[in-house]
């Protein structure tokens, strides 16, 4: 399950928005806690795949890196990831599974509708390497923030 | 202390220098790596320091490498903040106060 604060859902569909009808990435960062991670910071990242940013995304291993440090530095961890589809549905793609490796993290898909943010799902990558590896529906449970 | 950065100052260093490296360990990776973020060997080079990692914890090979000994193509081993491809790959000097991380790749769409 997926644990994130509605500050931070509406940001990474937003981003979708903003990108919009590119695809946009970012990094997930909280902590895991067995079978929940919860999202305490998003991460907007750059899309590299410039090539065709309307069906893919890259983010730079170099940033992943830096957002990696920051995060480290405020007691936070890689907890997933997210992207969008423009104009496509919010199920992963074979494209995804296949460039899928980080395991038990959560990767979060956002659709975007003729410009505007429709579903967001996430789905964990399960499995033991990647011979068996499988995105798997999961629950996404977003919290109102402290008040 | 002098910091040194870049392909052209990185070469062989002497035995005498070798010292521990600190690398990072992605989240995936971590439940075979003894729960641990950070793994510390003693390396003089990437190649030695990616050697150390899976001699310490052997459940990390597959992970890392290929059946051939090659290491996966969606792996991305980073020293500070430079991709060792651009270096000089695994051959790669360690440096005083280095970090390595070990980074999967981050791609997919629609």
């Amino acid at each position: 399950m997926l644990t994130i604060e509605r500050k931070n859902y509406e940001a990474l569909r937003q981003h979708g928005e903003e990108m919009y009808p590119h695809e946009c990435c970012g990094i997930l960062l909280g902590q895991m806690d067995g079978e929940v991670r919860t999202v305490t910071s998003i991460a907007r990242c750059g899309n590299t795949r410039t090539d065709s940013p309307q069906n893919r995304y890259h983010i730079d291993p170099r940033e992943l890196v830096r957002v990696q440090r920051e995060g480290r530095e405020r007691g936070e961890d890689i907890v997933g990831f997210y992207h969008s589809h423009p104009d496509h549905p919010a199920r992963w793609s074979p494209t995804d599974h296949a460039e899928a490796h980080w395991l038990g993290c959560s990767y979060v898909i956002t659709s975007v509708e003729k410009g505007k943010a429709a579903l967001t799902n996430s789905f964990e990558l399960t499995g033991s390497d990647e011979s068996d590896k499988k995105l798997v529906d999961e629950k996404i449970e977003v919290e109102q923030a402290e008040t | 202390m002098q910091r040194l950065g870049g392909a052209e100052s990185r070469g062989s260093v002497p035995a005498s220098l070798i010292r521990m490296t600190k690398i990072h360990i992605p989240t995936p990776l971590r439940q075979y790596a003894g729960k641990q973020p950070t793994v510390e060997v003693k390396a003089g080079t990437v190649a030695e320091a990616l050697s150390g990692l899976v001699s310490k914890h052997p459940d990390l090979r597959r992970h890392l490498y290929t059946d051939d000994g090659k290491l996966r193509s969606f792996v991305n081993v980073y020293l500070n903040d430079e991709d060792v491809r651009y270096l000089q790959k695994e051959a790669t000097a360690i440096k005083d106060s280095d970090i390595i991380s070990i980074v999967p790749s981050i791609a997919g769409g629609r």
